[in-house]
């Protein structure tokens, strides 16, 4: 019955003026968006249980004010556009989700835009489920995705020295904006420091597939990689 | 956040602590705060300057002596040749450096070092007193390299190897190649900054030609049996550009040439070829400045990796494509990971802050063609006798169209980083 949401997308919403231009028949299926979603999951959770992960998670998104998720650190580009005004409706989630740097200049959110309307329609007919009542919430476990890496609990639980990690830090600011910015190369500021770990373990044991960060994340130990996670998670 | 020692005492006790634990330096009897002086405001330099000012929060009073005020990189000078960049995108200012970071910028040439009563004399007049002095002035050309070239040729047959107003004279000269004209490039011998720059530069020029002048021609003479990411370029080469280049080793004499820049002939090997335009990229030595400074050896001043300082005088230490290292490239990632080594060293030896275990790494982005790139890259340790090459990766042939756009990308990314990390 999933659909039955990008029904109410498609049609429900049709009386805001902006919205008259948008192609109604792109809206749509919620199964579909399920799978786009995938794209989103490495950063977002959404669902019950959902928590902050290196993007807020999604829950009761859809109308509600930008930069609004509480206890998330949201860039100063996505606070200053939430400042003037920005609610997260249809017209300007669509608008973000194809290229968020356009939408909102300086945020933090990597992700290159979805360039097909209709992964649009579908992601957010699916995201859309997790707006309204709750009790049309599916009963599905969060979406979070099974951990690339398995780390043993001692890993996980080192607290890094964020002096050590600010030192250490010299080597990834070479390419990574210590703001926040990305111009091609991701973000890494403001994670939580688990997916820090977790993504810097991933690159360390060739996982992940990158050359360059598997070449920097080899040579890290357990403590420099937490001491990163803790700088990098903390920086103003 | 932990406490360290010096957020935690507040500044007037940090700098008594300090005094402490760098006896040495207040002993030199001018008070104050420890001076360091750095010469030059590139990769090395530039970085060197915002690290140290950054992490001592002004407990160290920093001085950049630079003669330009407007930095224009190298990296990337390549892509304005080849019409993807504009060449204000790669100028750069030192505002941020003095307004943010409290550093002080004096736009002059640095002339005289006294080793011994620790001075810098400036082309200007100035005299300025150094605790510790940072070199990292970049290349100059070795004289009588190339037969018949000498730096007043350098209007006829640009270098272009020092980026700005001679990456604009020779993209002048190529925008006004007649059809079907000759464009020679004379590379340059090992060791040399940037080992792929040639190579790039040459995938650049071929792009623009291509659009404007697809029946020019492009020779190579080169004194280097094998270069940087061969296989890469000349896959490219093949590929975007086919027939166009012609690349001469040194087993076809390609080390045996003479120019003559008033007659704009290349004489290689004995054959004489006339040229439209001329790139001359003559062997390199470190800035003038280490030979006045006395610390070369041969032509590169030798340093110690774990702290990039002089192996002949420790208060000097040395970075980027001036010094002898060991086996990293000379390259601008080089120089700003070698800066942040010696920042962290110079703290200590000055405030007695931490100092960490000397990393380096590097990585190199090329570009053949639109949304083509390749890149190589490693990471060294600091080892007694040099920095040695740990582990490293390179491109491969072959790669499809998606990772190639994807590696440009990343290197737009990277040059946004890198300038950002040297000038704030
Ligand atoms: C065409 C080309 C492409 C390149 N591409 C890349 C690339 O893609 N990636 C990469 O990492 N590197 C690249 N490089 C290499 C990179 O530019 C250099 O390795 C890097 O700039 C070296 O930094 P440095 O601090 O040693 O010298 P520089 O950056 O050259 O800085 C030296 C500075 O010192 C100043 N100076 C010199 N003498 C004095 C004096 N006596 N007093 C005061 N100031 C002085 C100069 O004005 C200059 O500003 C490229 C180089 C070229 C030529
Ligand atoms: C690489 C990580 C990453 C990916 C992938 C990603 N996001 Fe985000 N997202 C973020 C971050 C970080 C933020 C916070 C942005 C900021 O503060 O500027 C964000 C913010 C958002 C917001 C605004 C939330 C709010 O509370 O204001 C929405 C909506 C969103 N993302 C949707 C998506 C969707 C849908 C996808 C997949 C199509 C996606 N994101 C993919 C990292 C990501």
């Amino acid at each position: 019955m999933r659909w039955i949401y990008g029904m109410l997308l498609g049609f429900g919403l049709l009386g805001s003026p902006a919205w008259a231009e948008y192609d109604v028949h792109a809206i749509g299926d919620a199964e579909k968006g399920a799978k786009v979603f995938n794209k989103c999951k490495g950063c977002h959770q959404v669902g019950e249980g959902a928590k902050n992960r290196v993007g807020p998670h999604l829950n009761g998104v859809f109308d509600r004010a930008a930069a609004a998720v509480e206890g998330f650190k949201y860039s100063k580009g996505l606070q200053r556009a939430a400042d003037g005004g920005l609610i997260w409706d249809l017209e300007h989630l669509d608008a973000y989700l194809e290229n968020p740097k356009a939408l909102v200049s300086g945020t933090r959110m990597s992700f290159r835009g979805l360039k097909k309307q209709h992964d649009r329609a579908n992601v957010l007919a699916f995201m859309r489920a997790y707006s309204d009542d709750p009790q049309n919430i599916p009963e599905a476990a969060p979406t979070a995705v099974a951990s690339e890496v398995e780390l043993s609990p001692e890993t996980l639980a080192l607290i890094g020295d964020p002096e050590y990690g600010e030192y250490l830090s010299n080597e990834c600011t070479t390419c990574h904006q210590k703001d926040g910015s990305d111009q091609g190369i991701p973000s890494i500021t403001l994670w939580p420091a688990e997916d820090f770990v977790i993504a810097m373990h991933a690159y360390k044991v060739k996982v992940r597939s990158h050359p360059v960060m598997q070449m920097m994340a080899g040579r890290l130990d357990d403590e420099e990689i937490a001491a990163l996670a803790a700088y990098f998670g903390n920086l103003e | 956040m932990t406490l360290n020692r010096r957020n935690f005492m507040g500044k007037g006790a940090a700098v008594a602590a300090a005094s402490l634990a760098a006896p040495m330096v207040m002993a030199d009897g001018h008070g104050g705060k420890p001076r360091v002086v750095i010469v030059g405001g590139g990769a090395g330099g530039a970085t060197a300057a915002r690290y140290i000012a950054k992490g001592s929060k002004g407990e160290i009073d920093v001085t950049l002596v630079e003669p330009t005020r407007q930095y224009y990189t190298c990296f990337f000078s390549n892509l304005y040749l080849g019409g993807f960049r504009d060449l204000s995108s790669i100028g750069h200012t030192y505002g941020t450096l003095a307004s943010e970071y409290g550093v002080n910028v004096v736009h002059d040439w640095a002339v005289g070092i006294d080793r011994d009563a620790k001075t810098v004399s400036l082309a200007g007049g100035d005299t300025l007193s150094y605790d510790r002095l940072i070199l990292s002035p970049g290349i100059d050309f070795v004289e009588g390299a190339v037969n018949g070239w000498d730096i007043s040729a350098q209007n006829a047959m640009p270098h272009a190897y020092k980026a700005g107003s001679q990456s604009e004279l020779l993209k002048a000269q190529i925008d006004a190649m007649p059809q079907g004209g000759t464009f020679v490039m004379v590379a340059p011998p090992n060791p040399f900054r940037c080992p792929p720059g040639p190579y790039e530069r040459i995938s650049m020029v071929a792009h623009t030609l291509k659009a404007n002048n697809p029946t020019a021609k492009i020779i190579i003479a080169d004194p280097k049996p094998k270069f940087s990411k061969q296989a890469l370029f000349q896959e490219a080469w093949s590929n975007h550009y086919d027939g166009m280049i012609e690349w001469i080793g040194p087993d076809f004499g390609g080390g045996n040439v003479t120019v003559d820049p008033a007659a704009m002939t290349v004489d290689i090997d004995g054959e004489v070829v006339k040229a439209d335009v001329c790139n001359v990229i003559p062997a390199m030595k470190a800035g003038r400045i280490c030979e006045i400074a006395g610390i070369n050896d041969g032509n590169w001043a030798p340093v110690n990796g774990h702290t990039m300082q002089s192996r002949i005088d420790e208060n000097i230490h040395v970075l980027g494509d001036a010094c002898a290292q060991g086996d990293m490239p000379k390259s601008g990632f080089s120089a700003n990971s070698q800066a942040k080594v010696a920042a962290n060293a110079v703290r200590g030896a000055l405030t007695g802050s931490k100092v960490f275990p000397a990393k380096f790494s590097n990585t190199c982005w090329s570009l053949l063609d639109t949304d083509d790139g390749i890149k190589v890259g490693a990471t060294y340790e600091a080892t007694d006798e040099k920095i040695a090459k740990i582990d490293g990766f390179i491109s491969k042939t072959g790669e499809d169209a998606a990772l190639r756009k994807a590696t440009y990308e990343e290197s737009v990314g990277w040059y946004a980083g890198i300038t950002a990390d040297m000038f704030g």
